[in-house]
């Protein structure tokens, strides 16, 4: 069955590939979205939320879309700006500053607050915070808000979305992909972007490239809602989240579990003993909360790159895909992501960041057992054959 | 050099506290029973059940809908833990029989392992008291975790004084702590007649049973002796308000309806009570079953989802058994705690033989003739639809729909975003049900994210029937074709300083970081390959052995 296609197929309805349509649909191109489950519902929109990644080539770009969100997409995306770091010892602090200084390098401003500061500012943090940082950049959304307005967005300028249908090949003829099968039919395509997440490199074994990427486990908590502080975008002690705007204190952090996953199915979310760990962190942070229930926990897949960047890259050969991978940190720099593909779609390069260090082709050379030789194995056999093969 | 990544959860995987071959999970009927057979059949038993509650869970309607209708009797735990065992005779049995019996505990975790968790050495369940938490690892687990109040809105709800029927009975019966004089029962099936004649013989004035339907609906014997003992019968009649001072139910206004359910004007009622019941039905407890995987299936005659059982009471985990109202209720059950126990026998001589401790003979034997079949009984979901029809009708659409969150129906059928987001837009207003049906079939959890509906302290326990009723009947849909909504841990909400682990392995402490600790992740683009080291970081840049 072959059904109508579009001008720009797009592989997967996470936020980037959300983003990528909703920025081609403003500019008017025809564009569909091919999402196996709901939009947004794997880690795109299951995350932290934060939106401070200044140190990306997609940074400044983040950094000046955000607060215009609401109003270009139609939608609330609950955009917070600004941080507060929050330090419980000397090396904490420096971390903090740090990521300050990262931001000040690119024109932002930020000041060190003492602990009678902070505690002006969070007064759940107890006498074990030695001082923080005010980060005048940066921020905060909600994710499932934010994912479920793209979508919307992208209708709303006339682009289309098939949810519930799953990728299953992509059509090769003279050098293009000219088309993707599914389970709902087959779809003609003139540009193909791939924003797939875990399974983006099952896409790139599709067209003869390497792509390695290691999925992983990661998970997050939430508690009851409790009075709102004057910044909700707090986070130290080695965990990322935010206070939401109904009060509820989501916070992520600690160890991943490396993960297989061998196909186009998404494998069930599950949660571990860890959440308790998690909380652990989260009273340490804020002792003031430390009487605060949970009320739940969730998990999400990511996927990184052995360097941990993104790839964000218009193929040379079929010269009409674009291949994006956040590499786990997809969900902030959305905005700016989604716009530079966008970019390559519509005129192969873009305008606003350059993206040379996100290019496939540093892979190349990638060995095979890359994961085993960096110790991100998923399974038993192989972390005994890794933990084993020393020498 | 080589090595497993040290970030990761490798070789931190959780360790259990304690492990047993065989935990039950709840004391009533079913769960003693099961745990009875298995420590009789030699097999190391842990039955564990969360009763007595904690006061403050209890003021949150967790885990039954207590309405907070709590005598201040229930901050003594001890008095209370008397009373429970007291009025347990069975759970003096099951000491007798070697079962190790904690109660005031609860399970707030299932844990076992999968395609995406494998750091697990065992299977585990995580229980808590009112001061710690720990896990405790399984070779066999027996849900019997029984059922709870299915919920329906109207007007004043929110007022102290509204219990569901699960909530009544435990505090009649197991904490005798019940703070009503006057009650209202909201439906007459064999649950609401049963409640109020416990309510009676309680010296609770039961000031009547209100029926939208124009009968009856349950055994006519027992609704004539309720009659006779001077409860008024009010059939035909639906919930308009629920009235009082601030924060208290002191009277409820009840319309007649018409033989659809739609109120009839200038026929309104009003009754003095210092608390309602809602008895319209319950729904087995299924979010242990659900976090172990267990398959469940959708059966309206048993409350909605169920697991899926074989003979022995076996879930789709063949370590995993369920047993009692909470693998599936029905009205019938109620008066004939034989069935339940009937069933836990089963699941705890099943669950015997499996780990070895029976021959099949002897485990056959002991099991004795199979027990007849159950006949069929009634799809509830039609007869709540009946009733959320008129509870909407008479109270209209402005009416909560979640209290934690206070979204009422219509910002949940209209799928709008919070109230204290303070958002408009024609974009916005264009969207709803509709437009969300239009992408895709209706999922519960999707709505939840978008309207916040489910989302609060209770965990939904007050409002996820009566959500997926309500979607169904603006999608023009059954229940069933919904998606369960998803259970995740903790099932109990409990302080983060009871859940927090009070040791941890030092490696779990040395190397937590925010984020994976891939050194170059956030590099400066304008300095690539700098790292940015997080304090217990050791940087090593991968592929440096190369």
């Amino acid at each position: 069955m072959t059904t109508s296609g579009a001008a720009v197929v797009i592989v997967g309805g996470g936020v980037t590939g959300l983003s990528a349509g909703w920025w081609l649909a403003r500019d008017g191109a025809d564009v569909l979205v091919l999402e196996k489950g709901i939009v947004g519902w794997e880690a795109s929109g299951r995350n932290g939320g934060g939106a401070t990644h200044v140190y990306s080539p997609f940074g400044l770009e983040e950094q000046r879309l955000w607060p215009q969100m609401d109003q270009l997409l139609g939608y609330p995306t609950e955009h917070q700006s600004f941080r507060i770091g929050v330090a419980l010892s000397e090396a904490q602090l420096a971390l903090a500053k740090r990521w300050a200084e990262i931001g000040e390098a690119r024109g932002f401003r930020w000041e060190l607050l003492d602990r009678r500061q902070l505690k002006e500012l969070v007064p759940i943090v107890g006498d074990s915070a030695i001082g923080g940082t005010y980060l005048h950049f940066g921020g905060h959304a909600n994710p499932q808000r934010t994912v479920q307005a793209y979508a919307w967005a992208l209708q709303d300028c006339g682009g289309r979305i098939l949810q519930h249908t799953t990728v299953t090949g992509l059509v090769q003829r003279g050098g293009r992909v000219t088309a993707v099968e599914t389970t709902r039919g087959t779809f003609g395509a003139d540009v193909v972007v791939v924003a797939a997440g875990p399974q983006t490199g099952l896409f790139a074994d599709m067209l003869g490239m390497t792509l390695p990427l290691a999925p992983a486990r990661v998970e997050m908590i939430a508690t009851e809602p409790i009075p709102l502080m004057r910044v909700g975008g707090v986070a130290g002690n080695g965990l990322y989240g935010r206070q939401t705007l109904r009060g509820n204190l989501v916070y992520g952090g600690g160890p991943h579990e490396w993960i297989n996953v061998p196909d186009m199915a998404t494998p069930e979310h599950r949660n571990t003993p860890l959440v308790r760990n998690l909380g652990r962190r989260l009273a340490e942070l804020f002792p003031g909360a430390a009487h605060v229930r949970m009320i739940r926990a969730w998990s999400g897949l990511v996927e990184n790159t052995p360097d941990g960047l993104p790839v964000v890259d218009r193929l040379a050969n079929p010269d009409n895909v674009v291949i994006a991978t956040m590499s786990s940190v997809g969900f902030g720099l959305s905005p700016a992501s989604g716009r530079a593909i966008s970019e390559l779609v519509q005129h192969g390069r873009c305008s606003f960041a350059d993206l040379g260090a996100l290019a496939l082709s540093r892979f190349a050379d990638t060995p095979h057992d890359w994961r085993e030789r960096v110790g991100w194995v998923a399974t038993r056999a192989e972390v005994e054959l890794a933990a084993g093969g020393d020498g | 050099m080589r090595g497993v990544d040290r970030r990761s959860l490798t070789g931190k995987g959780p360790r259990a506290d304690r492990h047993v071959p065989l935990i039950v999970v709840g004391a009533g009927a079913a769960g003693i029973a099961a745990a009875v057979e298995a420590a009789r059949s030699g097999v190391e038993t842990l039955l564990i059940d969360e009763h007595p509650v904690d006061n403050d869970m209890m003021a949150m309607d967790v885990p039954l809908c207590f309405g907070q209708r709590m005598q201040p009797a229930v901050r003594n735990r001890a008095l209370m833990l008397e009373r429970i065992v007291e009025t347990n005779p069975a759970l003096a049995t099951a000491h007798e029989a070697g079962v190790d019996v904690q109660l005031g505990t609860y399970v707030w975790g299932a844990f076992v392992a999968g395609p995406t968790v494998q750091e697990l050495p065992a299977p585990m369940l995580g229980l808590a008291d009112e001061r710690r938490s720990w896990l405790v690892s399984y070779d066999r687990l027996v849900v019997a975790a029984g059922a709870r109040d299915v919920l329906l809105g109207f007007a004043g709800w929110e007022r102290a004084g509204t219990l569901g029927a699960s909530g009544a009975a435990a505090l009649l019966t197991r904490y005798r702590a019940l703070s009503a004089r006057r009650l209202v029962v909201i439906g007459s099936g064999t649950l609401g007649l049963h409640t109020a004649a416990l309510a009676l013989d309680h010296g609770i004035e039961v000031a009547g049973v209100v029926e939208v339907e124009d009968g009856v609906r349950g055994d006519h014997a027992a609704a004539k002796a309720l009659a006779e003992r001077g409860v008024p019968l009010l059939t035909g009649h639906t919930i308009r308000a629920a009235r009082g001072r601030v924060g208290e139910i002191e009277s409820i206004v009840l319309a007649a309806v018409d033989a659809d359910g739609r109120p009839i004007g200038g026929r309104d009622r009003e009754i003095a009570c210092d608390a309602m019941c809602l008895a319209v039905g319950l729904v087995p407890s299924v979010e242990l079953l659900h976090l172990v995987g267990a398959r469940l299936r959708f059966d309206g005659t048993l409350g909605g989802w169920v697991p899926e059982i074989d003979a022995s009471m076996r879930t789709s985990v063949p370590s995993v058994y369920a047993a009692g109202d909470g693998a599936g209720f029905h009205e019938r059950m109620l008066g004939a705690p034989e069935i339940a126990r009937e069933q836990g026998r089963v699941a705890g001589l099943a669950a015997a033989e499996s780990l070895g401790a029976l021959d099949r003979r002897e485990a056959e034997q002991r099991r004795g003739p199979a027990s007849p079949a159950m006949p069929p009984s009634t799809d509830v979901f039609s007869y709540w639809q009946t009733w959320l029809r008129s509870l909407i009708e008479a109270g209209g659409w402005n009416v909560n729909a979640c209290q934690c969150e206070e979204v009422t129906r219509r910002e949940l059928v209209e799928t709008r975003p919070p109230r204290y987001l303070g958002w408009d837009s024609p974009q916005m207003q264009a969207r709803d049900l509709g437009t969300l049906l239009r992408d895709g079939p209706l999922n519960q959890d999707q709505i939840k994210r978008l309207t916040r509906a489910g989302m609060g302290p209770c965990q939904s326990r007050r409002c996820r029937e009566q959500v997926g009723l309500l979607l169904a009947q603006a999608a023009g849909i059954s229940v069933e074709q919904i998606p369960l909504p998803t259970f995740r841990p903790p099932v109990r909400p409990l302080p983060l300083n009871v859940l927090w682990p009070t040791d941890e392995p030092s490696a779990m402490r040395e190397d937590w970081v925010g984020w994976f600790g891939i050194p170059t992740q956030f590099s400066p683009h304008w300095e690539p390959g700098m790292v940015l080291d997080e304090p217990t970081a050791h940087a090593r840049l991968i592929m440096s052995d190369e």
